[in-house]
């Protein structure tokens, strides 16, 4: 029913995701500073007379909570804005979620995710322009 | 008109003292920048300790000295340059480096150890700087001037110590450069002593020649690096066990070129103001030296960036050797910097930058771990810059007179002949052997007493919550300067 995404993306393309995202109707969403790497393994730098491998890059992880059935959306967009061709683009994972509570009014569930404009709302009611 | 006269001669003692004084404060103001470059150049973890080195270093400095250092350098001064104190004051000095461009001395400074009346040792008088009064304004500057310089000395340890020193083995440290070793080297080459003798014992050229103090101050302070990391060992996971290096990246660039500038910026107080005057030959001096310095520092960054561009393990122009060549260009032409001409400056300062890189390779492969490339610098291009003098000085001849002799300082390319030379090789073997060989003991007795390397625990956490009390960076306010490189696992 209810599904989180951890999008470990670029940090630089940060911007452009959350644009991507705002454009479809998704706002709520949280970022954390994550060092990591994929099958790349990192870089070489100087440093004087020698070198040093930093194998943990700095990358941003990005986590939306949804509705199931938002999710290939979603996840679509996050690529395309996400996505430079070069090795290091990143990853997605999609977990499933127990429950979703509002603090400020206790709404839990469906009712806790949504408010007016965002992608559900707009499917049925297209925001006009 | 003797009234005139008396006037004229006040006011050029005045002008003169003024220069020193200003010239003194730019020195000051080095410490700034040596701060500055170590800090830049090593882990954010230790901040707080380094700092705190390259501040107290001046504090402690300050009482040595005033206790004994400045009698032991120069209380015997007034001994060897009497005779021509008194001409020089009538107004006309027949001996370029005197500290009689600011006023007649008197009988203060006259007393030191010494064999065979120009085989000074060490100097005796003036402890505590007693026995003046307050109006020997130029003895007062003077001792400002000097101070500043044993300062810069005693702060190079701190680099090449770093990062493992414990904080009362720095303490001791400081003391035993400005009360002892720094003082008794000074007092051979400045202060009337057997290396600036040279040229009337020995008919070496005009004696150990060195201007502002490639040998006094850098190659002491170096030596005495030398001898401090070679006695601390190098820092924890800087070599892995089969020898290979890890590089331990310095954590804030910007305040190692900040502090490179301020150095630089220091320097034309330090090499223009070891004129000790500004009047009329004198004016010369301060206007050759600072273009020389320029020109070398500018020299010695060129050619360190352009070797690590084409040689380096990067193939890039290095930030942080490209500012060591700077140094090491400066350095190097703090000897001969009112001696030579300016493309001399400019060679010795390319030269200069390329030795700072070669030595900091070298240092690494003989495993001796010098986190801020205070010994390349300062060690090597000071040697480097003693010897130049024995070759490019150029016959100018504002130095007539220089050291007590009856000619201008000349070098081998100039037609001196090899005599500068050999004056020049003495003072360099004499302060670098006598230098590094004491300081190399006096590290391992108080290595002995657990009194040099921090403890293992200390060093991997950081020495600012063991040695201070505090840390350099609060980790609520700076939450990135964590790194995630940890080299060889510690």
């Amino acid at each position: 029913m209810t599904k989180k995404i951890e999008a470990f993306i670029r940090e630089e393309k940060l911007e452009d995701v959350k644009k991507a995202l705002y454009d479809i109707g998704i706002v709520g969403m949280n970022v954390v500073e994550v060092h990591g790497h994929g099958r790349q393994g990192g870089v070489t730098l100087a440093w004087r007379t020698s070198t040093y491998k930093v194998d943990m890059l700095p990358r941003y992880q990005l986590n939306i909570v949804l509705s199931d059935h938002n999710v290939d959306k979603t996840v679509d967009t996050i690529c395309k804005a996400a996505r430079t061709g070069q090795v290091g683009d990143g990853l997605i994972f999609v977990y499933p979620v127990e429950d979703v509570i509002r603090i400020r009014t206790g709404e839990r569930g469906r009712e806790a995710l949504t408010y007016e404009g965002d992608i559900d709302t707009r499917r049925a009611a297209p925001v006009k322009a | 008109m003797e009234e005139l006269q008396a006037n004229v001669d006040s006011l050029t003692v005045s002008a003169n003292i003024l220069w020193v004084l200003i010239a003194g404060f730019l020195v000051f103001f080095m410490q700034a920048g040596f701060a500055l470059v170590e800090c830049g150049f090593t882990r954010a973890k230790n901040v707080a300790h380094t700092m705190m080195m390259n501040m107290m270093v001046f504090c402690i400095g300050a009482i040595g000295y005033w206790i004994c250092g400045f009698a032991f350098q120069f209380g015997a001064v007034n001994y060897t340059y009497a005779e021509t104190a008194i001409s020089a004051t009538q107004g006309s000095p027949t001996w370029a480096f005197s500290p009689i461009t600011m006023g007649a001395w008197g009988d203060s400074l006259t007393t030191g150890l010494r064999f065979a009346e120009q085989w000074g040792i060490i100097g005796l008088s003036g402890f505590f700087l007693q026995g003046l009064q307050l109006s020997a304004a130029g003895i007062f500057a003077f001792f400002l001037f000097q101070m500043v310089f044993m300062d810069t000395a005693a702060t190079i340890p701190t680099g090449s110590g770093a990062e493992r020193l414990k904080f009362m083995g720095f303490v001791l440290m400081g003391f035993w450069v400005s009360m002892f070793i720094y003082p008794l080297v000074g007092n051979w080459v400045w202060g009337g002593g057997w290396l600036a003798n040279l040229g009337r014992t020995l008919g070496l050229g005009n004696g150990a020649v060195d201007f502002a103090g490639s040998g006094v101050v850098h190659t002491t302070g170096g030596a005495v690096g030398l001898a401090i990391a070679m006695v601390l060992g190098p820092r924890l996971g800087r070599f892995n066990d089969d020898g290979s290096p890890n590089a331990i990246p310095g954590h804030n660039i910007p305040m190692g070129v900040l502090g490179t500038i301020i150095l630089f910026f220091g320097w034309f107080g330090f090499n223009p103001g070891s004129a000790l005057g500004i009047q009329g030959a004198f004016i010369n001096l301060v206007s050759l030296a600072a273009i020389n310095t320029l020109l070398a520092g500018a020299a010695g960054g060129m050619s360190a960036m352009v070797y690590m561009w084409l040689v380096g393990p990067g193939k890039k122009p290095d930030p942080s050797m490209s500012v060591n060549g700077i140094l090491a260009g400066l350095v190097a032409i703090t000897a001969p910097c009112a001696f030579v001409e300016p493309w001399a400056a400019v060679l010795i300062g390319l030269i200069g930058g390329v030795i700072v890189c070669l030595a900091a390779f070298a240092l690494e492969k003989a495993k001796i771990d010098d986190p801020v490339g205070a010994v390349p610098v300062h060690f090597f291009n000071g040697i480097w810059g003693v010897i130049a003098v024995g070759l490019f000085a150029a016959g100018n001849p504002d130095t007539a007179a220089w050291n007590g002799m009856d000619q201008a300082v000349t070098g081998l390319f100039y037609g001196g002949g090899v005599g500068q030379l050999i004056a020049q090789l003495f003072e360099a073997v004499a302060i670098a052997g006598v230098v590094f060989v004491a300081s190399y003991v006096f590290f391992k007795v108080l290595n002995g007493f657990g009194l040099l390397r921090s403890e293992a625990s200390a060093e991997v956490i950081g020495l600012d919550i063991p040695e201070m009390g505090a840390k350099g960076y609060w980790e609520g306010a700076h939450p990135n300067l964590r790194s995630m490189y940890s080299p060889g696992g510690k």
